[in-house]
């Protein structure tokens, strides 16, 4: 299943079609085995920062007070995050 | 590729969540206002001890900072997802493609995990349940998330086999076979004291909804026109 995606990812496939408008645009797709680290980096910077937002000192706590908590306390509230 | 598409993600997440910020100044901090007012009224015994930070701070600041925080962690995974999409996804016009994955990405981490917990506004939440209700929360949003991976890989094999329409039905129940059950046995919370006023229970939850909506649809139609142009450039 993966090579039927390589095979049409080269970006030339993309220069080459004809200039016409009327033509559909449309991306290769990007192969697993380049889109696996990014994801996974991606993923982990996405839940820290989701963490500071929704979650410290409040179920958890790795700065000690609740300065981090009170700034952020609005949109914790308003983007859903459960606060206190 | 993936860097031009993670990069325009953020950027794009940054810009719509300037833009939900000032849409919850406007609908979502009169309920916070009023809901804080309640707490207060009903807080007998309220210590006077001065707030490590100000009221004015943390409607002002302090939602920007989260808001925007959100927004460009949002659209870099966003930008991340869009690379995974592109070519395995039967919508192939990258401003299509865009606005469907914002549509996905709010049903998978807005509405079907705030459908079961709904947003709570200031004086609704019991303290020491803090732990029990974040930790679901968080599990609702990552079996939300597995099953909608799952299924959109499944409905590439369901297209094939039983054509487009049926497919993607098919493909969606299957999300919903999984997200039924889970949300079904994850614990029940209903924290709201007995006296809180029901329309403003009611506006805060609505306008949590109305929030995020603006920040997905910002992010899908913004992203899709700037990789849409610059799609058609690369080919002039």
């Amino acid at each position: 299943m993966a090579q039927s995606f390589e095979s049409s990812c080269s970006p030339l496939s993309v220069a080459l079609s004809p200039l016409t408008t009327d033509q559909p645009l449309s991306l290769p797709a990007i192969p697993f085995r380049e889109l696996l680290p990014w994801l996974l980096f991606g993923g982990l910077m996405m839940l820290l920062v989701l963490y500071f937002v929704g979650a410290e000192q409040g179920a958890t706590s790795l700065i000690q007070g609740s300065t981090v908590h009170e700034f952020l306390h609005d949109g914790r509230h308003l983007l859903g995050y459960p606060c206190h | 590729m993936i860097r031009t598409l993670l990069l325009r993600g953020m950027l794009v997440g940054v810009v719509a969540g300037l833009l939900t910020f000032a849409f919850a100044r406007v609908t979502g901090e009169p309920q916070v206002e009023r809901a804080i007012a309640f707490e207060t009224s009903h807080d007998h015994d309220h210590d006077d001890s001065p707030e490590p930070v100000s009221r004015a701070t943390q409607r002002t600041f302090g939602l920007l900072t989260g808001v925007v925080a959100y927004g460009a962690s949002i659209g870099g995974l966003f930008g991340l997802a869009f690379a995974a999409a592109i070519g395995r996804i039967g919508v192939k016009e990258p401003r299509a493609l865009s606005l469907l994955l914002a549509a996905v990405g709010y049903t998978a981490i807005v509405l079907v995990p705030q459908l079961k917990y709904p947003a709570n506004p200031p004086a609704v939440g019991n303290p020491d349940t803090i732990g029990t209700r974040t930790a679901a929360y968080f599990l609702l949003i990552a079996f939300s998330i597995a099953a909608t991976v799952l299924s959109l890989q499944l409905s590439r094999r369901f297209v094939t086999r039983f054509g487009s329409w049926n497919g993607n039905l098919l493909a969606i129940a299957v999300f919903l076979l999984i997200m039924l059950p889970v949300s079904c046995f994850l614990p029940k919370i209903d924290e709201v004291p007995a006296d809180f006023p029901a329309s403003l229970l009611w506006r805060f939850r609505i306008a949590a909804f109305e929030i995020q909506a603006v920040l997905w649809a910002s992010q899908g139609l913004f992203f899709g026109w700037l990789t849409q142009r610059s799609l058609l450039r690369s080919r002039l």
